[in-house]
């Protein structure tokens, strides 16, 4: 008998002369207490986000590339990760080589095996798009892909997100719904709500554990 | 790797470990402080109690709705994980399941894995059993990374170097790794974020838990703050989840709820840092991502808790710690002196089904019954409840089957010969009158020693005249009727 047989054996036998429980999902416990005005969700979000240390910038969608190098330059940061391939990172890319900047875009745009060593520890910043929002956790949705996998929103100190207001739902259970998710998931989907941190020593709170240690949210408002 | 030889372990009872605890001022002020602070957090998270209890008991419908019909979630949670392409494995003993995660890392010929946390990786002592074969298993979350370099076990599950505090961790890093001293915490962070990336790098295999599995999509879903959970998942070429049979749950939609309740009970957040849904290895055209997931589930005792209708609750709990951070008991004594992988009230309820009740004879009783636990039970287990049953499945006759594996530790056939004695007294009214009679006029010889009670008070001795008698002596003075 395998493990697998006996496990569900037992389990089978457990059960024996039952009924299983009918579904008593009441989903309006999980949306009534979680619904905004439409003028309120960038500002919930953001107090939300904001609450967590995270630098949230409300722009257009002609001002963010001016944002960022603003953001890279005070820092001091050399180098950003971006997807050229993109819409955004087109306009970025554009915007820098029109601007004269400095910084140096990369891409990543072969299997992390090729370039591990760089990634960890030569790359300042990065820069994703993200699928949307939700304003009652100030959470953004991220849905990694071959132009932005995974781990360009884990392994660098700073995370530039850029954030579709008109994609900002009021609850988590909305946005599932809305996209029909349970139809099927990509390989990875992330929900992010700040930078890494940790409280494990003394409860005290610190960021940068081992993911990024600023997270600056873009919020598109006309886009 | 050096072996775990947590100095707690050296007393071997919960009582002398209880009393080692009660007696260290530094421990209990870190405990003291740490739960004063979550249970705060906690409350701050749920401001209107409707929402709090509406959503606790759709928690408890979920889990008991998802317990109900176990075997198929599990059977459909295997059949989408195959489809999206993650190998399922399951083992019923904690041998099996580091059989299996060793084998998987052999085929690879891995040499070091990476560990987000995991609670059933504790339960397998895994990091020991893969050391014993040459693997390096190191623990990434910061916490767990503290004690696993202390070799000490984790006192909480979510927090499991809470016992500690920053100058303790100073001295620790100083020793081991050769940081120079500081108790500022960033910096203390910082060491540990720096060692453990180059860890992530060179690991060949990555472990982490699972929070939830959802049937419905074949999804593992990961709640953290850190970052390494992520990183432990995504960066190594292979990825094993080891998991208890009981965290499947029906659909993608019950873990909105499910999630709210768990951060929200155990931290005050309204959500964590990252919650990481993983349903599949690497695609051809992805660039990161482990080309190899494997879940591992685990039973080790769970089925015999499920075979118990009452006990099958103990399947509902979602690990979130307001147990033990309400816990009265818990939060003097710390969670090294239950001396098992679960510590405060749900470990007492747990710990049964996968360790034997006789091994932890003394935790049932190890509670005030005051009924916090089950309070704040986000899944609304019956703690207090269970703990009761619990103590009678202590005192059971070891001749009678056990419902409850270990039952019948306690078993004293003095007791049991001593309650007869009582009940018979108290049901016969000439007994009883006889009984007092010579309990009244033999006074003298009431036993000096009555058994541990002594130990601490003065043995009870009989009145000069029993109640009854003084009773019927004041109605004779009034002419039968009470004054």
């Amino acid at each position: 008998m395998s493990a697998r047989s006996n496990i569900l054996g037992k389990l089978r036998s457990s059960l024996a002369g039952t009924t299983p429980r009918p579904d008593e999902f009441d989903e309006r416990l999980v949306t009534r207490p979680w619904r905004y005005a439409p003028e309120e969700r960038i500002a919930r979000l953001r107090s939300l986000m904001e609450a967590v240390h995270t630098e949230v910038h409300q722009c257009r969608s002609d001002d963010w590339p001016e944002l960022v190098a603003g953001l890279l330059n005070k820092r001091n940061l050399t180098n950003l990760l971006c997807a050229p391939a993109k819409e955004h990172g087109r306009a970025l890319e554009a915007h820098f080589e029109a601007k004269e900047q400095k910084v140096e875009l990369l891409a990543y745009d072969q299997p992390v095996e090729a370039w591990k060593e760089e990634l960890f520890w030569n790359v300042d910043a990065s820069l994703t798009g993200a699928l949307g929002g939700i304003a009652a956790t100030g959470t953004l949705v991220l849905w990694p892909d071959r132009l932005e996998p995974r781990l360009m929103s884990l392994v660098p100190p700073v995370h530039i997100a850029l954030l579709n207001a008109s994609e900002i739902h009021d609850n988590l259970y909305d946005m599932m719904v809305a996209q029909d998710w349970s139809a099927g998931l990509p390989t990875n989907v992330l929900l992010v709500s700040g930078p890494s941190k940790t409280a494990d020593i003394e409860q005290v709170l610190a960021y940068g554990a081992h993911g990024p240690r600023e997270l600056i949210v873009l919020v598109l408002e006309d886009a | 790797m050096s072996q775990r030889i947590p100095v707690t372990e050296l007393t071997p009872d919960f009582r002398g470990r209880a009393e080692e605890a009660l007696a260290d001022g530094q421990l209990r002020n870190n405990f003291r402080v740490a739960m004063d602070s979550l249970m705060t957090k906690r409350a701050n998270a749920f401001p209107d109690a409707d929402e709090r209890e509406g959503l606790r008991e759709l928690g408890n419908r979920i889990k008991a709705g998802a317990l109900s019909r176990l075997p198929d979630l599990l059977e459909q949670l295997e059949q989408k994980l195959t489809e999206n392409g993650v190998k399922v494995h399951w083992a019923e003993t904690v041998e099996e399941a580091n059989n299996l995660v060793h084998g998987i890392i052999e085929a690879r010929k891995g040499r070091q894995v990476v560990k987000g946390k995991s609670m059933v990786s504790e339960e397998m002592e895994m990091n020991d059993y893969l050391a014993e074969q040459g693997i390096e298993c190191l623990e990434s979350d910061m916490g767990e990374y503290i004690v696993q370099l202390d070799n000490e076990k984790p006192s909480h599950i979510i927090m499991p170097a809470i016992h500690k505090n920053a100058r303790q961790v100073s001295r620790l890093f100083h020793d081991k790794l050769g940081e120079p001293e500081t108790e500022d915490v960033n910096q203390l962070i910082q060491i540990g974020r720096r060692t453990l990336r180059q860890k992530f790098m060179e690991a060949d295999v990555g472990v982490s838990g699972v929070n939830f599995a959802i049937a419905e999509t074949g999804t593992l879903l990961l709640v953290e703050n850190e970052g390494n959970g992520r990183m432990s998942t995504t960066v190594p070429p292979v990825h094993i989840a080891v998991t208890g049979i009981e965290k499947v749950v029906p659909n993608l939609r019950d873990v909105v709820p499910l999630v709210s309740l768990l951060t929200r009970s155990a931290l005050g957040q309204p959500i964590t840092t990252y919650v990481n849904l993983i349903s599949g290895p690497r695609k051809a055209d992805e660039l990161d991502g482990p080309e190899e997931v494997h879940l591992v589930l685990l039973d080790n005792g769970r089925t015999g808790a499920f075979a118990d209708a009452q006990m099958r609750q103990t399947l509902n709990c979602i690990r979130c710690g307001a147990c033990m951070n309400h816990c009265p008991v818990y939060t003097r004594v710390g969670g090294h002196t239950y001396g098992e992988v679960y510590p405060g009230p749900i470990g007492k309820i747990i710990t049964p089904h996968m360790a034997g009740l006789d091994k932890v004879p003394d935790h049932p009783s190890a509670s005030s019954l005051c009924g916090a636990c089950g309070e704040v039970c986000p899944v609304k287990i019956p703690i207090p409840e269970l703990l009761q049953r619990l103590r009678q499945e202590n005192v059971k006759d070891p001749g009678q089957t056990q419902q409850v594996r270990g039952g019948g530790a306690k078993f004293s056939r003095t007791e049991r010969w001593i309650w007869r004695g009582w009940q018979m007294l108290n049901t016969r009214p000439g007994l009883y009158r006889s009984f007092l009679w010579a309990a009244t006029r033999f006074r003298a010889l009431a036993p000096k020693k009555v058994g541990p009670w002594t130990a601490n008070h003065s043995a009870p001795v009989p009145a000069r005249r029993s109640l009854h008698d003084l009773a019927a002596g004041h109605l004779d003075q009034n002419g039968g009727r009470p004054s």
